[in-house]
């Protein structure tokens, strides 16, 4: 669950990003986040994974206080949460299976189960072919297929994916979703940010409406309107 | 503990992967680390062969006492003991009559008339007390020793005391030289080992801030602060390793193929070939300190440069 009661962040006394939002993100829902860009979008995605503090209110999610949270536990945090980037934020210098590898690696999993598990979840982004590719090699939708197999072959509860099509033409587009909702459908929590309003628009889920730092609203089945 | 051993596991190898996959980097950093141990390494064995030098001119000056025929073996045992006693003196040791004649007679062996004359005349050369100072620079407490009234007594009114055959003068000002350039060196080496230092530690940075990308994705994903310092650390600490094995071989096969080009070009300053025999001798031991130098300041620049990017941000 994820839970935001009345979340500010300013960043000058001029710059309020978010003013006094507060919502709640049942477990296994979908969740859609649209905006105009300086809405306040990517800021509530970064107080999410910690990336940013927020400048007053409380932020709880899957049981963590984000208050009561040291440094030393953001790394344990960030593992609970699986993150997709607008721009992929592959690592260069790794294979396509390293990684995603690199994921388990960090939590100490063995190399018998990684050498198990990677390539299952490289199926379902359907990349097996590409497992020994450097990122370089590949197209904007494969990457970010990548990306999304690093965030999910933890087996997250909540997955965060800020504009994850942001860079796609509409068919890799349509693939990362059609990605998104079958993790979902394996109890996933997926709080998705997009400015695509056709994706927005056959999805009909749960969208929430940023506008200056605002939720303006919160409709289930909904359709893109700004 | 299983767990902790597959990390350290998985760090090293992806340092040693880390330093295969960023070659060019990796030799860039590595060039310049052989170019600058390489003359540090330089500096310590020319700074060793320096002190060696003039160790060699010290012992070769020393100070003799000729002493009165009519002196009892009582009171040159009671000198003897006495200059013992002063701090600046290393050795003493005496040279009695025959002693003398017979080095005189050696040293002038094909001189005929001499030996002749000599050998007429019954032995006309005195005993001696040779003096070793400890450093010749301070030679000044010995002779005002040698001055005092009582000891002025026996000692031959005609020749006195020498200081290598007075060339008292000489001798300080090469003792003043000698110092100067001792001190020099070491401070020289120490001067250079820093700069090292310094330009090794920014060549790390920058090839560590060229990935400073890297480092902020593996922070998102969760990796903990070792687990993203660790490779870089260990890859430094190889580039390090690597520096000094070139670095020693390079000098070795600098003795070994242009010795006598390096004899003549230091213009008998230098004893190259008490250079390389010290190199030789001390081969293990400068061989480690090359790697502890490369290792410790590959370690020491990757965690200074790896910190900037490893912070949270803690502000609200």
């Amino acid at each position: 669950m994820i839970l935001l009661d009345r979340v500010t962040k300013t960043y000058s006394k001029r710059h309020t990003a978010l003013d006094r939002i507060s919502l709640r993100v049942e477990p296994k829902e979908f969740v859609i986040v649209i905006g105009q860009s300086g809405a306040g979008k990517t800021t509530l995605l970064r107080l999410l994974t910690r990336e940013e503090k927020p400048t007053s209110g409380k932020i709880v999610v899957g049981g963590i206080d984000y208050d009561k949270l040291s440094d030393k536990d953001i790394p344990l945090l960030r593992r609970k949460i699986g993150t997709v980037f607008q721009d992929f934020k592959l690592l260069p210098n790794k294979t396509v299976f390293e990684n995603v590898a690199f994921a388990l690696e960090i939590v100490g999993i063995g190399g018998r189960e990684i050498q198990a598990t990677v390539p299952k979840v490289l199926d379902i982004v359907n990349l097996s072919e590409k497992a020994k590719n450097m990122p370089s090699e590949l197209s904007g939708g494969e990457r970010q297929r990548v990306a999304i197999a690093r965030a999910v072959v933890r087996q997250p509860k909540i997955l965060i994916a800020d504009e994850p099509t942001g860079n796609l033409d509409p068919k890799h587009a349509w693939d990362v979703i059609k990605v998104l909702e079958k993790i979902n459908r394996f109890g996933t929590t997926v709080l998705l940010t997009t400015h695509n309003q056709e994706i927005v628009n056959k999805l009909k889920r749960r969208v929430v409406t940023l506008q200056g730092g605002k939720i303006t609203s919160d409709r289930a089945n909904a359709s893109y309107r700004i | 503990m299983k767990k902790k051993v597959i990390t350290l596991f998985r760090i090293i190898r992806a340092g040693l992967i880390n330093f295969v996959r960023n070659l060019s980097l990796a030799t860039a950093a590595v060039a310049i680390m052989v170019v600058t141990l390489t003359i540090v390494l330089f500096l310590v064995i020319a700074n060793a062969t320096f002190t060696n030098t003039i160790a060699q001119l010290d012992s070769k000056i020393n100070i003799s006492v000729y002493l009165l025929d009519s002196d009892t073996p009582q009171q040159v045992n009671t000198l003897e003991q006495q200059l013992r006693a002063l701090p600046n003196v290393r050795n003493v040791g005496y040279v009695s009559k025959d002693e003398a004649l017979a080095e005189y007679k050696a040293e002038n062996a094909n001189n005929t008339p001499l030996l002749e004359a000599i050998s007429e005349t019954g032995n006309p050369l005195p005993a001696s007390v040779q003096i070793e100072p400890r450093n010749i620079s301070q030679i000044q407490s010995i002779k005002n020793f040698l001055d005092k009234p009582a000891n002025v007594a026996l000692q031959d009114p005609e020749v006195g005391s020498t200081y290598s055959g007075d060339r008292k003068v000489a001798i300080n000002q090469i003792a003043k030289t000698t110092n100067l350039l001792k001190e020099g060196g070491i401070i020289g080496v120490a001067i250079f080992a820093i700069i090292s230092a310094l330009i090794i530690f920014n060549t790390l940075r920058m090839a560590i801030f060229n990935r400073r990308d890297e480092i902020t994705i593996m922070r998102l994903l969760g990796a903990t602060t070792w687990y993203i310092r660790g490779p870089f650390v260990v890859e430094s600490m190889s580039y390090g390793v690597i520096a000094a094995l070139i670095s020693v071989l390079f000098i070795k096969a600098l003795f070994s193929t242009a010795s006598s080009t390096l004899q003549a070009s230091s213009f008998g300053l230098l004893n190259i070939s008490y250079a390389y025999t010290y190199f030789t001798q001390h081969f293990w031991l400068l061989l480690t300190l090359q790697l502890g130098v490369g290792i410790l300041l590959g370690a020491v620049s990757s965690i200074i440069a790896t910190r900037r990017f490893l912070k949270f941000k803690s502000h609200r």
